[in-house]
């Protein structure tokens, strides 16, 4: 999906084939650099129109809650009733220098928001992608090898099985019956009370438990970090893996079937070998962009699981804004999230650009 | 597809469906009508919602008295009653009527823009194609929820009543599916404006609107089919994140398994597993009908990819056409959007 944006605003390719190798690439990073610019723009710009267009976040928030004249005294403190090109502005140069507004509900800036729960939501999605990896990579070139036998079936339903769970549902699911009824895991948050504690008054704290917990060489803090993620953890990274799994099984498919691959055969190449080194391999590469698109949709995911096991990260704190129609604070983590997203689709672009030429024409 | 044979079928073998249910086997076959069965159940039940449903939605008591908050499943209520003190059967056949109403609209909606969109951009191309596709990239690339979240903020406010909640989800998923649409549409125009017909058609003079209408649009919907049914399940998933978020709809206006969800989260902790376990299945049977039909109907919506009957060539899937990233020409864009409920939305 990220790599069709480069291909409408690409150098032509006779431009490039009489450059050296190094210099397309360094051309198509450029490019593609360039690209973010219009990106971020649209997306923030997005987010301003919509918040916008309707009216301004505090008639939204108190509207009906408030005396007419008590609200238009706010809303004019706020600079709201000023003409919205003049706010749009604002924004954007707002945006530019690293400002993405001050809730309304308990005057803490957006920056300040992400830099505290960021590192939460940074560590979730770290854990589910360890989790879709181990679980999706593995299963999706099983179903490709027995293809149309009971496991490729039985791994293909259970892709779609993930699929139409929902993130929250498969959360209470496992909460129910780990934590509720097997007691093998807490029920919600990222740690005791204790070890919470600790963390928090650690010097220099990263805010991503495992590495505080792992700097105060406390066993006991490391492990209650650990089997506190292992829940939500779980039903996010199942989900994803269903994706992962779907496509290691389709490139596993098509690159079985490719020229190389039937010239190793009839060369005596053994099957399993066949499988293992020559057509699992590139299989690999298409999963590099499809995770650039998962980070984009594990922020999603990450709201939703965020929400179901109380995990205190920029998820659980959005829908937390949310409840309280603090809707300067939504505005600012969205707009903030587009200009990561944006930034990770470009470096997984880069990434794949450096794994496979044939990315770079 | 394969309907135009010298000696046509007749019309009930020519249905969209039917059709393709006759020319699958095996796997596929099977895939199929297990996602026909599914998705008859939640249709149906979305539209007799008032006949199956032993009380209201937001009914709290009947002749006896009230139902009384977290009751078990027993006799009088099959599921138990939630937390409020509703009916969880019921609320269940009410919150199919939810999410069918909500899909028809959101589907509606972005067909009409996004097609139309399409076709302009891939009929007439040079600079407004250009802006068209980049601000679909963008809007596609970002969380989708997160998009559906400022919709339903504008459409809303974020409480709402029945027709306002669902106008809000539907609309917050068109703005979701638009991208999509777009891309598909305009792939297959660039695809269909070269082909000869429509250089006749130029040739002898017919204007623009004609040919977009008649010769480029009527050929261009061949995908239109699979990608309702796959958004159709992307629409129950957003609704229900949505309500799970609590922007759904109020419990008194209309039934919503997504809220109901929300409600449940801390019946789980104490232990109580009917308020959560069934309005969950409900969305996952319902999401899986018609991902399985959609799934199905992709596979055999192109000869090359259709299945035969003995030792057929593996097939590839178009789901998952990661496997070119270099190559950005109009098939690949129809792939690639037709890939999108599942590798995008894996995680919502």
């Amino acid at each position: 999906m990220t790599t069709t944006a480069p291909v409408a605003a690409g150098p032509k390719p006779a431009a490039t084939a009489k450059k050296s190798r190094g210099g397309s690439l360094g051309r198509y990073i450029a490019v593609r650099a360039l690209l973010i610019i219009p990106t971020v723009w649209i997306l923030v710009t997005t987010v301003f129109v919509l918040m916008r267009a309707t009216g301004d976040p505090i008639t939204a928030a108190l509207g009906g809650r408030l005396p007419a004249d008590q609200l238009a005294e706010r809303v004019h403190e706020a600079g709201y009733d000023r003409p919205l090109i003049v706010q749009y502005l604002e924004y954007l140069g707002n945006i530019l220098t690293g400002d993405f507004g001050t809730a309304l509900s308990d005057h803490r800036p957006v920056t300040e928001i992400i830099t505290t729960f960021g590192a939460a939501t940074l560590e979730l999605a770290f854990y589910a992608l360890i989790i879709a990896f181990a679980v999706g990579i593995p299963l999706g070139r099983m179903a490709a090898f027995r293809r149309d036998r009971w496991p490729d079936a039985t791994a293909r339903l259970g892709a779609i099985v993930a699929y139409a769970t929902p993130v929250f549902f498969a959360g209470l699911l496992l909460k129910l019956i780990f934590s509720v009824w097997l007691g093998w895991f807490p029920v919600a948050g990222r740690a005791d009370t204790r070890s919470e504690l600790t963390l928090q008054r650690l010097d220099g704290a990263t805010g991503i438990y495992l590495i505080d917990a792992v700097r105060t060489g406390d066993w006991d803090i490391i492990s209650d970090v650990l089997l506190h993620a292992v829940l939500p953890a779980l039903a996010l990274g199942l989900l994803t893996a269903g994706v992962f799994l779907r496509v290691v099984r389709t490139n596993v498919i098509s690159t079985l079937g490719a020229g190389y691959v039937g010239a190793a055969r009839s060369r005596g190449v053994s099957e399993r070998r066949l499988l293992r080194k020559h057509a699992y391999r590139p299989a690999l590469i298409p999963i590099v962009t499809v995770v650039g698109l998962q980070i984009a949709m594990l922020l999603s995911g990450a709201v939703l699981t965020e929400t179901t096991f109380e995990w205190k990260g920029l998820g659980f704190q959005l829908a937390e804004y949310l409840t309280a129609r603090d809707f300067v604070a939504v505005q600012g983590i969205v707009a903030f999230l587009a200009v990561v997203v944006a930034l990770t689709n470009f470096i997984v672009d880069v990434i794949a650009a450096l794994i496979d030429p044939r990315v770079r024409y | 597809m394969a309907t135009t044979a010298s000696a046509r079928p007749s019309l009930f073998q020519r249905l969209p469906v039917i059709s393709q249910v006759r020319s699958s086997v095996g796997l596929q076959r099977g895939m199929l009508i297990a996602g026909l069965l599914l998705t008859g159940i939640f249709v149906l039940t979305a539209i007799f919602a008032p006949l199956l449903a032993p009380y209201g939605f937001a009914q709290l008591r009947d002749d006896d008295g009230a139902f009384g908050a977290l009751q078990e499943p027993s006799a009088a209520h099959l599921l138990g009653t939630t937390t409020g003190g509703y009916d969880v059967l019921s609320r269940l056949i009410w919150g199919a009527r939810t999410a069918l109403y909500v899909i028809v609209v959101a589907v509606i909606a972005s067909i009409v823009v996004g097609v139309a969109l399409g076709l302009i951009a891939g009929y007439f191309g040079g600079w407004l194609d250009r802006i068209l596709v980049v601000v679909a990239d963008a809007l596609y690339s970002f969380p989708s929820l997160l998009l559906a979240i400022v919709v339903a903020i504008v459409v809303s406010g974020g409480q709402s009543s029945m027709w306002g909640g669902i106008l809000a989800a539907a609309l917050s998923i068109t703005v979701i599916f638009i991208p999509q649409y777009l891309r598909v549409t305009r792939a297959e125009v660039v695809r269909i404006k070269s082909e000869p017909f429509v250089e006749s058609a130029r040739v002898i003079g017919a204007s623009h609107a004609r040919i977009m209408t008649r010769h480029v649009l009527r050929n261009s919907t061949r995908t239109l089919p699979l990608i309702i049914t796959l958004n159709a399940s992307e629409a129950i998933l957003t609704l229900a994140a949505l309500g799970f978020l609590g922007f759904g709809i109020e419990p008194t206006a209309a039934a919503e398994w997504g809220y109901d969800l929300n409600r449940a989260v801390s019946d789980v902790t104490s232990g109580i597993w009917w308020t959560a376990l069934f309005p969950g299945l409900a969305i996952v049977l319902s999401v899986m009908g018609l991902t399985l039909v959609g799934e199905s109907l992709n596979d055999l919506a192109d000869p090359r990819l259709r299945r035969r009957a003995a030792g057929g060539e593996p097939a590839e899937d178009l789901l998952a056409p990661e496997g070119d990233p270099g190559s950005g020409d109009g098939d690949t864009d129809l792939a690639e959007a037709s890939a999108t409920p599942m590798t995008k939305e894996g995680t919502v």
